[in-house]
């Protein structure tokens, strides 16, 4: 009959949403699409060079390994500096200040929109609209406004993406049980100690995952600024050595920040596990 | 003392009338529960306690003043659930009421205080049976003990009137026993007054001193929102207190 049919064909193809890889080979399998990538390059690039040995478009793995090597340990003839740490000195300097002056705006209006509601009837569609601002759209502006020095380009990276994190965590905060809330009333707490004792305290762990999500925006916004006026950052160098066709600086300095960016996002989630156990249990 | 009148107290929404006419005088240390079939007003009148709705008509006076009209600390409040804070610890949750009152700055004790108001904490956090427990987070409790808690976490603040909308009604019957036992001996020994609504009859029988129940005395089946709910019984349970504290 057909159901007994069925019941011999269900123990040997569990449905597809039904199977769960072992850990063992979860890893295996999440380094598959690198060693792919990997593959893919290699066999791309010596099919190019074995037609044309001066080829600049996928250079060889030894001719990149030469060229970071140059560029991570050895004085640049010209200016006396190792370019990459130059580089990377400055990218992260301009980052880590927009990150932090972003942060202390989108947690104090975050926080104020979140919780007071007159504020939220006076600024919510204004931060709404304000968001909406292709921020590279105004650039120019701020070229114009800031000059061409570090001001400018911090302020892209902190307009780019403050809006996004101010509306993230007044969402966040308006999420709060009003139970709660309440509650903290009927225990003695005036306007400043629900905010001091009771939602900055839960907002914060937020503010860490705002900032992560961030961070790509950061990075688009940091690259676009420095190609257009700097004299030395990682994405001033890419955008540099574009003319001269150099893939074998571009493609380690694209690797190297996707590393750093990438770094950044785990040394976040690792401090928000430690600082705010109580967020993860 | 807190004695709470009620005086030709009327909700509405625009046309719709959730309660009407409310007339009701409780004493100090009552022990008042409320039932009634669901949306006939309960809810509505213990958030106008708690002072998060305001009457549309009519009075509501503690010891003959009006009361405030937003959350104080002179009513306390158990909810169902989401009444504790996620962020802090057991200890630190039954502690924030005293923080809160005491540090108007920062909200936090320090030094000397701060171990008086621990000592404090500790003691009741062994009369609820907690003191294991006091350096885990609120979400690794079972839905008594954080219910237990809750319930400490306004105690300690000694409010004058405690409210609780049906604190037990998402726990397992098994543990609602217990729940009553605590409520009775905090209630006994703190001498505040008690409302709770309840779904459950036999609970409101057994803890109240005064049961109050809820219904529309008039129903228009053309237009069911013309007519509000009131209070279609107020029955006195005069039952003598050990027979009551020791829980049949």
């Amino acid at each position: 009959m057909e159901s007994s049919n069925d019941i011999q064909l269900l123990p040997l193809m569990p449905r597809l949403i039904n199977f769960h890889p072992r850990r063992s080979s979860a890893l295996a399998l999440s380094a598959l699409p690198f060693l792919l990538l990997m593959l893919a390059y290699l066999f791309g690039s010596s099919l190019r060079l074995a037609e044309n040995p001066d080829d600049k478009l996928l250079p060889a793995l030894g001719n990149i390994f030469s060229t970071f090597r140059q560029y991570a340990f050895e004085e640049d003839a010209r200016s006396g500096e190792v370019l990459l740490w130059l580089d990377t000195f400055a990218s992260l300097k301009r980052i880590g200040i927009a990150l932090g002056i972003s942060s202390a705006i989108a947690l104090s209006a975050g926080l104020c929109l979140g919780i007071i509601p007159a504020l939220r009837a006076t600024l919510g569609s204004f931060v709404t609209v304000i968001s909406m601002i292709p921020p590279l759209a105004i650039l120019p502006i701020l070229f114009i406004a800031l000059g061409l020095g570090e001001v400018s380009k911090i302020t892209l990276i902190v307009i780019g993406i403050s809006p996004v994190m101010i509306r993230d965590l007044s969402q966040r905060c308006m999420e709060l049980p009003a139970e709660q809330l309440i509650k903290a009333q009927t225990l003695g707490a005036n306007s400043w100690l629900l905010v001091v004792r009771v939602v900055l305290p839960q907002i914060l762990p937020r503010l860490l995952g705002a900032l992560r999500l961030s961070l790509s925006s950061a990075w688009l916004f940091l690259i676009s600024a420095e190609a257009i006026a700097s004299t030395e950052g990682l994405g001033y160098r890419i955008f540099l050595v574009r003319r001269y066709l150099a893939m074998d600086v571009i493609l380690p300095y694209v690797l190297w920040i996707t590393l750093l960016a990438f770094s950044m996002d785990w040394l976040l989630r690792i401090a928000s596990r430690k600082v705010f156990p109580w967020a993860e249990v | 003392m807190a004695e709470l009148t009620v005086r030709r107290l009327w909700k509405e929404y625009g046309s719709q009338v959730v309660l009407e006419n409310l007339n009701l005088t409780v004493a100090d240390h009552e022990f008042v529960t409320i039932v009634g079939a669901s949306g006939c007003g309960k809810t509505t009148f213990l958030k106008m306690l708690l002072g998060i709705e305001q009457p549309s008509r009519g009075e509501l006076l503690i010891d003959g003043k009006l009361l405030a009209s937003e959350p104080d600390k002179e009513r306390g409040i158990v909810f169902q659930r989401y009444s504790l804070f996620p962020h802090l610890s057991v200890l630190d949750n039954l502690l924030l009421g005293l923080e809160l009152q005491g540090a108007p700055l920062l909200g936090k004790l320090f030094g000397v205080r701060r171990q008086q108001a621990i000592s404090k904490a500790s003691e009741l956090l062994n009369a609820i049976g907690l003191y294991h427990a006091r350096d885990k987070y609120p979400s690794q409790l079972s839905g008594g003990m954080q219910q237990r808690l809750s319930i400490a976490q306004s105690v300690i603040c000694e409010p004058k009137i405690l409210l609780l909308d049906e604190p037990f009604g998402a726990l397992d019957p098994g543990i609602t026993a217990d729940m009553h036992e605590l409520i009775l001996k905090l209630w006994e020994s703190r001498r505040m007054t008690i409302f709770m609504i309840t779904h459950d009859v036999q609970e409101s029988f057994k803890l109240g001193t005064r049961l109050l129940v809820f219904d529309k005395l008039r129903h228009d089946p053309q237009s069911p929102e013309a007519y509000g709910a009131s209070i279609t019984y107020d029955i006195p349970l005069r039952h003598s207190k050990p027979a009551r504290s020791i829980a049949a």
